[in-house]
């Protein structure tokens, strides 16, 4: 079984918070407007939006990455 | 203890042991090669720099990569209550080379870099006169590198990233340095205690390095013993014996205590009473939801704060940010912050819910592991002193440091 999960770059995350915009089921920013992502697979159905707040980022700190789950 | 390893041989007083000296009284270090991975691996030795990673499975992983491998000898000893890598480092400087020179023939090394804290000039001037007195190709092999005096620099990648462009800021992994470090090659970053404990183990064997070790676990360790200790410093213990049994080899506790931090900075605060039973082993205390980290007992006073010390030390960790990721340089400063208005001030219901609260959010984003050491050794503070939390009065001025 495959599953998605973004990840970030730390330091190359400025705090811009587009992900959190764009991806607000998954993503919300901590107190200093960092993101929080949800530490789970991202469903189906919010693939494309995970999409596009990845592309959206300025810095390209945030990657879509596909992991093999073997049960 | 009767049987000494790594701090067997001359007293420790008469300084660096010479390198005819060290080969007279060990014999010369074996060449290494594969079954030396293999015996580490049987040896079951994990690193000694704070993690307790296995160390023949990080040879392994050097080793599988075709490219030839840089080795990075880590003695930064950072952590500002430890001891004894600049100890061993002072006193056996040949048992580290030894260890870092049988890394590089295993993995064919092109690079050996002897990584010291700028701070420890003693143990840079031992090093520096050992690397000096091996033959050659090892002398021309190996080079020192100083480590600037920063919490973070002796994480690996800061490591990495010191020998590669001279700024030892930790940078993004994966890649793990073990897969692409110095120059993208496979890099061995391995404390310097590690490396000694290597050294022995080539010569004698994983059955012998098992032949030590109290209730289950093996080996032995350096350990640094701090704070209210009759004879404060650092000892070298079988892995498994207790807290109490280990103070006692340094004369019992000077006065008396309420606490004990575990592991240093990065580790936990254990109330007395619980400390003094358990096991200095990385498996035993990992079991238990605690960590050795690099081995430091520090013996916290009963008549110091426990409020105080910890917004002293949050404060410095606070500092010790790279302020590479935003979570830990403002979620550490917050948090610090929040802490110094506690000892400050005195106890407020906001303030503790932000501790709380920040302290669970900030672990895990950031590019290294420091907001993690900082957190969970926040929330151990929580946890041991919340009496003294939830009732602290404002007297941190009353207290010196
Ligand atoms: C913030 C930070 C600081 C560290 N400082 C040191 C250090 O001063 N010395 C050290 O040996 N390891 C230090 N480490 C651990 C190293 O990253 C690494 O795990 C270790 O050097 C590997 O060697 P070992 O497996 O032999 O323990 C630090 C880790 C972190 C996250
Ligand atoms: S987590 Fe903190 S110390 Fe580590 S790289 Fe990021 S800012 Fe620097």
């Amino acid at each position: 079984m495959s599953e998605l999960h973004l990840t970030i770059d730390r330091i190359k995350c400025d705090g811009r918070g587009l992900c959190a915009e764009l991806l607000p089921e998954l993503i919300h920013l901590d107190d200093w407007g960092y993101p929080i992502i949800a530490p789970v697979p991202i469903p189906n159905q919010l693939a494309p939006h995970a999409q596009r707040a990845v592309a959206s980022c300025p810095v390209l700190a945030l990657a879509l990455k596909r992991t093999i789950r073997s049960k | 203890m009767s049987n000494l390893r790594l701090l067997a041989g001359p007293d420790l007083s008469s300084g660096a042991e010479a390198f005819a000296d060290h080969n007279s009284r060990l014999g010369a270090s074996p060449v290494g090669g594969r079954e030396l991975i293999d015996t580490l691996t049987r040896s079951g030795m994990t690193g000694r720099g704070g993690a307790s990673f296995p160390v023949g499975h990080k040879w392994q992983s050097v080793a599988a990569s075709k490219r030839s491998a840089v080795v990075i000898a880590n003695g930064a000893e950072g952590e500002p209550q430890s001891r004894k890598d600049r100890l061993l480092m002072t006193t056996r400087p040949h048992l580290v080379l030894d260890g870092a020179f049988l890394a590089a023939r295993t993995l064919r090394a092109k690079q050996v870099v002897i990584y010291v804290g700028d701070q420890h000039q003693a143990a840079w001037a031992a090093m520096a006169r050992a690397l000096a007195e091996r033959p050659e190709p090892e002398r021309s092999l190996a080079r020192m590198a100083a480590a600037p005096h920063r919490y973070v620099a002796g994480e690996s990648s800061a490591a990495v990233h010191l020998v590669d462009s001279g700024v030892a800021t930790p940078i993004t992994t994966p890649p793990h340095p073990r897969d692409r470090g110095v120059a993208g090659a496979p890099t061995l970053v391995q404390n310097v205690e590690t490396l000694a404990h290597v050294a022995l183990i080539a010569r004698y064997g994983d059955a012998w390095f098992r032949s030590a070790g109290r209730r289950g676990a093996i080996g032995t360790l350096l350990v640094t013993l701090a704070g209210a200790v009759k004879r404060p410093g650092v000892v070298e213990v079988e892995a498994g014996t207790t807290i109490e049994e280990a103070l006692a080899i340094a004369g019992g506790i000077s006065e008396p205590s309420t606490a004990v931090l575990l592991g240093g900075y990065f580790g936990a605060w254990v109330k007395a009473s619980n400390a003094s039973e358990l096991p200095l082993d990385a498996a035993a205390l990992h079991a238990q939801g605690l960590s050795l980290g690099c081995g430091v007992v520090g013996v916290h006073p009963a008549s110091r704060c426990g409020v105080c010390d910890t917004a002293r030390i949050m404060r410095y960790l606070a500092t010790e940010s790279s302020a590479q990721c935003g979570p830990c340089f403002f979620g550490l400063r917050a948090l610090s912050d929040a802490c110094s208005r506690v000892a400050e001030r005195g106890t407020n219901r906001e303030d503790i819910a932000r501790l709380k609260r920040w302290s669970v959010e900030v672990q895990g984003r950031g590019a290294c592991k420091h907001p993690d050491g900082a957190v969970i050794f926040l929330r151990s503070a929580l946890n041991t002193f919340s009496d003294e939390f939830a009732a602290h009065p404002a007297h941190w001025r009353q207290q010196p440091a």
